[in-house]
């Protein structure tokens, strides 16, 4: 899944989607995710790299990293796959 | 090798820019991780999860707050502990430690103040059900009979003339306070007269003793002046026995129904900011009786059967995670191991809960669920909390009145209930059930003993 190129992602955690005016805020693990998705890292990488630098089970990031896609997708900010 | 950071779940939340919450209700994200000094985990890894915790230390606070409250006010003032509200014998042992009576509504409550060691003269009984039996045994033990309706004062006289006592009565007395719902199925109304009938019924007879009148408005009430004007009507009550018999009125017994710190279902502030105080009702009423135009030689007695607002808040329900979920619209929702059938106030109350350990300042809104396979079993419908994950312990506040009493044994069996002295030490008060506390009281015809599958 890759992030839209305009959502604009701040380093302090601010989301602003500039199609909707729609604005966000992520914590910190959640603003990892969305720069390496926006780099268009796989899903293998991000929990890989998660689990590098946070102190939890792969398994628990695996989890967690699915609701958080299905709710980047239930804001629509990421692109829709060719 | 550098130290992992700590992990979070990830969170992404969009920012209403709408109206704000008309509700207005605080997040919930300041942890507590303690109770009377004892740490939640503790309690949890002793006692298990779920658990329900009881501060003796805060009983006595609230219960010598309210009786300051009143006999700061009134001169002679006397509580009785509501046993219905929770009838654990610790906490009803509490209460009698501190001088309370006991109110009972039923002859297992009248038993159950017998075996505590109540003495017969202290327990009020009160409720529309008292059997033959129960009424004999409370006659015999000169205890305080509250009469409902006719039936049961015919019986009364019955008895009293069939063993020649003189049963110390009083009547329940239901009337229009300006609160809506109106309670009028117990007692006798003021009103349309039915009040004055039977206290007329019972002068008239000789066979009774009429030591008090009794009234008890409703339940979470947040109008002290509803109160008043019901001291008022009482009062009224006893001037006229006063005129028409020369006969005194010994104590008026305002029952209960004060709210607790609770915050009902649709509430739009929390009721700890908004809720009156028990001072408030306590001024009403005192305030009341003292203008009223009774004067007998001495003021009656002030009986208060409060319940709730003295032991809600010493009650505490700690829960534990089971799992995490996303509805169809994206909501977040937690599985909780505690659920209604423990919680039988959260039909009623939007319940204080908060986390049991440390969590950054994101939140999200949550859905609480219970964890009966039931579609009822919803704890709170909406809740900022903050991102909790499998096996994190939540507190659930102000559980004490009514869900020790009310508790289901439905799918699952009720869990230890822990009481907290006054020097910190925790106590098992009530023992978790196991398979046996229920199969034991089943039996299984023989022809029913056995199968094939």
């Amino acid at each position: 899944m890759k992030i839209k190129n305009n959502i604009a992602v701040s380093d302090n955690g601010f989301v602003f989607n500039p199609a909707s005016g729609e604005s966000f805020t992520v914590n910190q693990v959640g603003l990892d995710i969305l720069n390496m998705l926006r780099k268009g890292e796989k899903q293998e990488t991000i929990v890989q790299q998660l689990s590098e630098k946070y102190q939890a089970d792969t398994a628990v990031i695996e989890r967690d990293f699915s609701d958080f896609q299905a709710m980047v997708k239930q804001y629509h900010l990421h692109q829709n796959e060719e | 090798m550098t130290a992992k950071a700590r992990y979070e779940r990830p969170l992404i939340k969009k920012l209403e820019s709408n109206m704000p919450n008309k509700f207005g209700m605080r997040t919930e994200f300041e942890p507590v991780t303690h109770i009377d000094g004892v740490s939640v985990a503790s309690l949890i890894a002793d006692y298990g999860s779920p658990v329900f915790i009881l501060s003796e230390q805060k009983i006595r606070h609230k219960f010598k707050a309210a009786r300051q409250a009143f006999e700061a006010r009134y001169p002679r003032v006397q509580f009785a502990w509501s046993y219905k509200t929770n009838y654990l014998s610790a906490v009803c042992n509490v209460f009698h430690q501190e001088g309370s009576w006991a109110e009972v509504v039923s002859g297992f409550e009248y038993d159950k103040a017998i075996r505590h060691g109540v003495d017969g003269s202290n327990i009020i009984f009160n409720g529309p059900d008292k059997t033959e039996e129960d009424l004999r045994k409370a006659i015999t033990n000169n205890s305080l009979i509250h009469i409902d309706h006719l039936d049961e004062l015919y019986m009364i006289q019955e008895i009293a003339r069939e063993t020649k006592q003189k049963p110390k009565v009083a009547i329940r007395v239901n009337m229009d306070t300006g609160i809506y719902p109106m309670w009028d199925r117990f007692g006798f109304n003021y009103e349309n007269g039915q009040a004055w009938d039977a206290l007329n019924k019972i002068m008239f007879s000789g066979l009774l003793e009429l030591v008090g009148l009794h009234t008890h408005i409703g339940t979470f009430m947040l109008s002290p002046n509803a109160y008043a004007i019901a001291a008022s009507k009482l009062a009224n009550l006893a001037q006229r026995v006063q005129q028409k018999y020369g006969h005194e009125i010994k104590y008026i017994d305002m029952g209960g129904g004060f709210s607790s710190h609770n915050t009902l279902k649709g509430a739009y502030l929390p009721g700890i900011d908004t809720n009156p105080s028990i001072d408030d009702f306590a001024e009403a009423i005192t305030s009341a009786l003292m203008n009223s135009d009774y004067r007998p030689k001495t003021p009656p007695l002030l009986i208060l059967e409060t319940g709730r607002a003295l032991i809600d808040e010493a009650g505490y329900l700690l829960g534990s995670v089971i799992a995490n979920k996303r509805l169809s619209d994206g909501r977040r929702a937690t599985i909780l191991d505690v659920g209604v059938n423990l919680l039988f106030t959260s039909f009623w109350y939007d319940h204080k809960i908060t986390p049991a350990q440390e969590f950054t300042s994101y939140t999200e809104d949550t859905v609480l669920y219970g964890p009966l396979c039931m579609n009822i079993d919803v704890v709170r419908e909406n809740i900022s909390l903050p991102l909790l994950n499998k096996g994190d312990k939540v507190v659930i506040h102000h559980v004490g009145a009514y869900n020790m009493t009310q508790w289901m044994q439905f799918i699952t069996l009720r869990p230890n209930v822990v009481m907290i002295d006054m020097d910190g030490k925790p106590h098992l008060i009530r023992k978790n059930e196991s398979i046996d506390s229920i199969e034991n009281l089943e039996e299984i015809p023989p022809h029913l003993s056995h199968f094939e599958l």
